[in-house]
């Protein structure tokens, strides 16, 4: 038994999900090998040599991976799955969009988004939301599994010396296109990694007023994520969703701002250790999770906020 | 241009889910249904499309016991041509539902292939990428826009560090987010209307894919519940237990 994890990278680095992800691969069975495909990638492959859980890393090299495809990676993949028993990697966009074409092909019933390995053919996944775990039991040989990253720590990343071999890459799938991607460049936190988050909802009434968010943001050195409906009304990006359909979230603190807290809300975040909500709704469902719950105008809060953490000696980065 | 939209039929996301006492599943007796909500959006982007003239025809199909009809009967309610369901019992895996639809595919030759981008009940999110396998056709996921052109679709995707768009031949499967477009309500006279326009069925049997999950649900359990935290009676207040209580900041 092994398992292919396919690493996700920049080409020059690894993404820290990887690195997640690695850890749960890992617990599937310590024969590690890890795939990666991409154009001038040495940098990501000399990554993923380096973390010390990783017994091999394969490198595919190809300018027609530049930009990442699922229709292009599918049959490098393929081609490489062949000795292992567990195909692996992380249940963000870039594996949620990949795992599902490769499992297809090999006939296999993929499991998604596990966040545990209770043995290598047996996981645990949340369901509905997260209002639910199943446990549940893979019989396919060839076994595909997406893990969520946030629900394992990040692996050590140095120290280890993995052997990188060049691999084959396959035909170019002519049929799709990348255009182009706009990436939201910041110099704050990950969403997905950040140690504390402060989210606005639909209760923030503009974009304009994110900019109470933003500075206690600042201050904290936190990452910036908003519901469903923040994001609807365009008052922010999509990639701050957090959610069921957007990030989960697991921060040290996770402060909810005028977010109600739909379901679909409390699955991107329930898992967080401290729960804060701002709300002036004292019957908001937001407050059934928070550990400590503000029943404010948050238009009168957040400035508050911002003052009592102005007088604080000292605050952890 | 022929498009196929595939629809769900889920727990209504409004409702608050209950695990069963024995472990086998959640609670569904007398629960509210609905059509998965982004295949709502699915079907709005098919409507639309018609609408606009590049499309001649929109077929909803929906798989499962009988009463998923009714997510085909609301897709006609609000402007697909005609329907089709799939009989299939018990639990169905994205696998079975992709080789399910990769027959019907095969039979309608459609040029698109329309779904929501995952099913908010089992949250997979797998079909539309599995279906765009078995038939080696270009795969447009999470697609917040849609632009159709002659022989192609430029799609913008939603990743997780912003917006991607791709562009993709023509015939293609589409996986759509909520924010797609805002899925319009039935009229009680299209909600009529929609009762005479064709609705073919099939079973799975027929068509000769086995439904039998290769994944075994061993057990279904309440997630581990939150301890009721406080309420603090001012912004000062919050500040000190974070600091002093919690020590997160």
């Amino acid at each position: 038994m092994s398992v292919l994890l396919i690493a996700e990278h920049n080409n020059k680095e690894l993404k820290p999900f990887t690195l997640n992800a690695i850890t749960a691969a890992s617990q599937i069975d310590q024969d590690l090998h890890v795939l990666v495909i991409g154009h001038n990638s040495d940098g990501a492959a000399k990554a993923a040599s380096a973390v010390p859980l990783v017994k091999k890393v394969i490198q595919i090299e190809n300018p027609i991976y530049e930009n990442y495809l699922a229709e292009n990676f599918t049959p490098v993949i393929i081609k490489h799955a062949e000795n292992y028993s567990h195909i692996v990697c992380s249940a963000n966009t870039f594996g949620k969009n990949l795992m599902p074409r490769i499992a297809a092909l090999m006939d296999c019933s993929q499991v998604s988004d596990i966040i545990k390995v209770i043995s290598p053919d047996t996981f645990l996944r949340p369901i509905y939301a997260g209002n639910a775990f199943a446990t549940v039991k893979s019989n396919d040989k060839k076994k595909c599994v997406t893990i969520r990253p946030t629900s394992f720590d990040a692996a050590p990343s140095d120290g280890g010396s993995a052997e990188i071999v060049k691999g084959d890459g396959a035909d170019e799938f002519t049929l799709t296109k990348f255009v182009k991607k706009e990436e939201v460049k910041s110099d704050r936190p990950e969403l997905g990694t950040a140690r504390i988050v402060i989210s606005g909802g639909r209760g923030m009434q503009s974009g304009d007023n994110f900019k109470l968010i933003t500075a206690i943001a600042d201050k904290l050195n936190a990452a910036i994520g908003a519901s469903r409906a923040a994001v609807d009304a365009g008052y922010i990006t999509n990639d701050h969703q957090v959610g069921q359909t957007g990030k989960v979230v697991v921060p040290d603190l996770y402060i909810a701002v005028g977010i109600s807290g739909a379901i679909q809300h409390l699955a991107g975040m329930k898992e967080s250790k401290v729960i804060v909500a701002i709300n002036k709704d004292g019957e908001a469902p937001i407050f059934s999770v928070a550990d400590y719950g503000l029943e404010a105008d948050l238009f009168e809060a957040l400035p508050q906020f911002l003052e009592e953490l102005n007088k604080l000696n000292t605050i952890q980065k | 241009m022929k498009i196929l939209v595939a629809v769900k039929r889920v727990i209504d996301y409004n409702v608050q889910v209950r695990v069963k006492e024995d472990g086998t599943g959640v609670v569904t007796d007398n629960v509210k249904m609905s059509t998965n909500p982004p295949d709502d959006n699915a079907v709005e982007e098919a409507v639309k499309i018609k609408e606009s003239g590049k499309a001649t025809e929109v077929i909803a199909i929906t798989i499962g016991e009988e009463k998923a009809q009714e997510t085909v009967r609301k897709a006609l309610a609000v402007g697909a041509d005609r329907g089709i369901h799939v009989k299939a019992d018990g639990i169905l895996e994205p696998l079975a539902v992709s080789k399910i639809l990769q027959k019907v595919v095969e039979k309608e030759k459609p040029d698109l292939v329309f779904m929501g981008k995952q099913a908010i009940d089992d949250d997979c999110n797998q079909t539309g990428q599995m279906l765009a396998a078995l038939l080696n056709w270009p795969q447009a996921t999470f697609a917040s826009k849609i632009e159709v052109k002659d022989k192609s679709l430029d799609v913008t995707r939603e990743v997780d560090e912003g917006l991607e768009t791709i562009s993709v031949n023509v015939p293609a499967i589409v996986t759509c987010d909520l924010r797609l477009n805002e899925p319009r309500y039935a009229s009680l006279p299209n909600i009529m209307k929609a009762k005479k326009k064709p609705l073919e069925q099939l079973s799975a049997t027929d068509l000769g894919i086995d439904t039998k999950p290769r994944i075994e649900q061993i057990k279904v359990e309440e997630p581990p519940k939150r301890k009721a935290g406080i309420k603090v009676g001012s912004v000062a207040e919050l500040v000190q237990k974070l600091k002093n209580e919690a020590k997160v900041i």
